[in-house]
Order: C-alpha cells, then structure tokens, then sequence
C-alpha cells in the first residue's frame, strides 16, 4: 500500500466497466458550455490504456469526417458520465498505435467472440 | 513572520479532482498534531518560538535530559523537537495541541526542508552548464565545465567559481504553494505542487512569508 492510497481513495471510481485495447466504447462526456451541462458521447476504438491508480489513462480513437480524432482520458475522471462498451476487439498488442497509419478496411478491428 | 506553522512528513504526490473537475497535482503532507514543549519569548529568549515535539516515543528510550525536558513541561515524549518561529506566541500554551486544520484550503503556505542528496554532481547537473559539443573534434570533454579563468594575470582561479561538488542535502524552502485541502482527522495537508526532499521527510509547513498575492489566471 502506497501512502498517498488514502487520499486516491477518494478519487477512484468503482463504476467504470471492464474494458481493454481493441474494445469499442461509448464515453459518456460531460461537457460544461456557460452554466449548461450536457452530455457528450465519444465513440471509437481504445488504444491505448496505461498507468494505474487515479493516474491510469485510456485514449479513444475515432475517425470524424476522415480526420482521425483521439481523446485522451483520465480512467477515474469525475468529467466522465458513464462508459459504454459496444463491442470487444480481438487484437495481439496493448499499444495499438498502428490504426494511425492506415484507412479504411485494413483499420478495422476484428470483433472478439466467445 | 509567519504566524501558523507545523511540522509534518511528505508522503509523496499524486493527484486530485477540484469540484470544477480539474486535475490538481498534490503532495500529500501527514500532519499528525504537534505538542507545545516549550514557548520561546522575546523577552527571555531574544527571539519568539515555539518548541514543539510531533510523533510518540517510548518514554524509557529517551535519555535524561530528554525526559526531563518532556516532564517539566507534562507533555508526552515525542520523535523530536523542532522550534517554529512564529511572530507572536502569547496566544499558545505548553502542552497544547496543533493540529493541521490550522490551515485551510486555499491559502498559500512555505514548505522548508532538507532536498534529495545528489552526492557528487557535474557542472551541468549542479549549475546548468550547457557543456561542450557532441562532436566537432571535442573529445572526452563533453561535460567539462570548461575554463575556470585567464592566465598569468592573475594567475590564480577567483573566489566563488562555480565548479563540480556536493549537490543537494541542504535546506531547500518552496514558496507560496497553495493548500489544497487541510484534514484535521485524517491528518494530512495536500499541498499544490512539489515540495523538497524524499518521500519520509520531515517537512516544515508555515503560512507564507512573502504576503503571497495570488497571481491572476495562475493558481487556479
């Protein structure tokens, strides 16, 4: 147990789903415009998850009008509303940085199936 | 002068949500309370302090003068003794206990304490040299400090040349960081930023010296 666990206590979310590279998300965004608060959701690909404790952060890559657009997220972030999983993928690597370089068919991801 | 100050121990850093949901970098601080062992006067001492101790220690493990410090002032035996400097002490008793809601969120305070020891470090570690080239002919000169001075006048190497040598391990005081939360119950201050020395450290924490205006658009 690291000292500072006490303080990350706090910080940790216990309602964030099971998820992992290759995996289709919707992430449920809060985003605030003046005093309104609406809701935002940004679909695509994980492709990256890493770090650990309230440090620990995922990135979410999806394709909007042919210009590639990743987000980066906190994992415990409180700006998160709620995280969906659309589907699993079926990938060999934890990194998958490789979808930056390619378009079309060859960026899918196979679906996972069990 | 300050006018609140504590001892405490860092415990390392991590990070926080405020209420707005902005990431806050922290050093957590534990602050367990600290006894008054004994109060400083200008009158009788020059200079206005107050002796505190912080921790427990086994009573039968101290020497005598140590006990006899701690019985005469009735307060329990702790790790140490540290004197804080405070502007006016004639509000505080011996054997009263501080604990870190002295403190509270959102005011800037000073952290002193002992930095990291480095041992022996290079110019470029302990000064900012920038060095010497990669390549262009230089030869095993790449983090040599260079010339330390002329020639047959004067013929000797000035006083306070900045050169290779012991790096850290002294006492090191961060101004004006902000608090970010202050737990009486938990004992800890989080603390916006870095603060010196190891994770184990004693730290001492007191209300900033320098006035501490908050610069606009910075701290948030």
């Amino acid at each position: 147990m690291n000292p500072t666990d006490l303080i990350d206590q706090q910080s940790l979310r216990d309602d964030i789903p099971e998820f992992a590279p290759g995996d289709t998300l919707k992430v449920h965004v809060k985003v605030v415009e003046g005093n309104k608060e609406r809701v935002q959701v940004f679909q695509g690909a994980v492709i990256r998850r890493q770090g650990g404790g309230v440090q620990e952060t995922f990135t979410v890559r999806k394709v909007s009008y042919g210009v590639g657009v990743e987000r980066t997220f906190p994992v415990h972030s409180p700006i998160i509303e709620k995280i969906e999983r659309v589907s699993r993928g079926d990938v060999r690597r934890a990194k998958l940085y490789y979808l930056r370089d390619r378009v079309g068919k060859s960026a899918r991801i196979k679906e996972l199936r069990d | 002068m300050a006018n609140k100050a504590l001892v405490g121990e860092k415990l390392g850093m991590t990070q926080i949500w405020t209420d707005d949901n902005v990431v806050v970098p922290v050093t957590v601080l534990r602050v367990s309370p600290v006894r008054v062992v004994q109060i400083r006067t200008a009158e009788r001492d020059g200079y206005a302090a107050l002796q505190v101790t912080y921790g427990h220690k086994d009573a039968r493990k101290l020497n005598r003068p140590k006990a006899g410090h701690f019985e005469a002032a009735g307060v329990e035996p702790g790790l140490g003794l540290v004197e804080l400097r405070l502007e006016d002490v004639s509000e505080f008793q011996v054997g009263q206990e501080l604990a870190a809601d002295v403190f509270e969120a959102g005011q800037l305070v000073d952290v002193t304490a002992v930095s990291k020891g480095k041992g022996f470090a290079g110019v470029m570690k302990r000064h900012n040299f920038k060095g010497q080239p990669a390549s262009h002919g230089a030869h095993r000169v790449h983090r040599k400090p260079g010339a330390v001075g002329q020639c047959a006048t004067p013929a000797r190497v000035f006083k306070g040349v900045r050169m290779a040598g012991r790096m850290g391990a002294a006492q090191v005081t961060t101004l004006n960081l902000e608090v970010v939360r202050a737990d009486a119950e938990q004992q800890v201050v989080l603390v916006r930023g870095a603060v010196p020395g190891p994770r184990g450290g004693l730290v001492l924490v007191r209300d900033a010296i320098k006035g501490g205006q908050r610069v606009a658009g910075g701290a948030a």
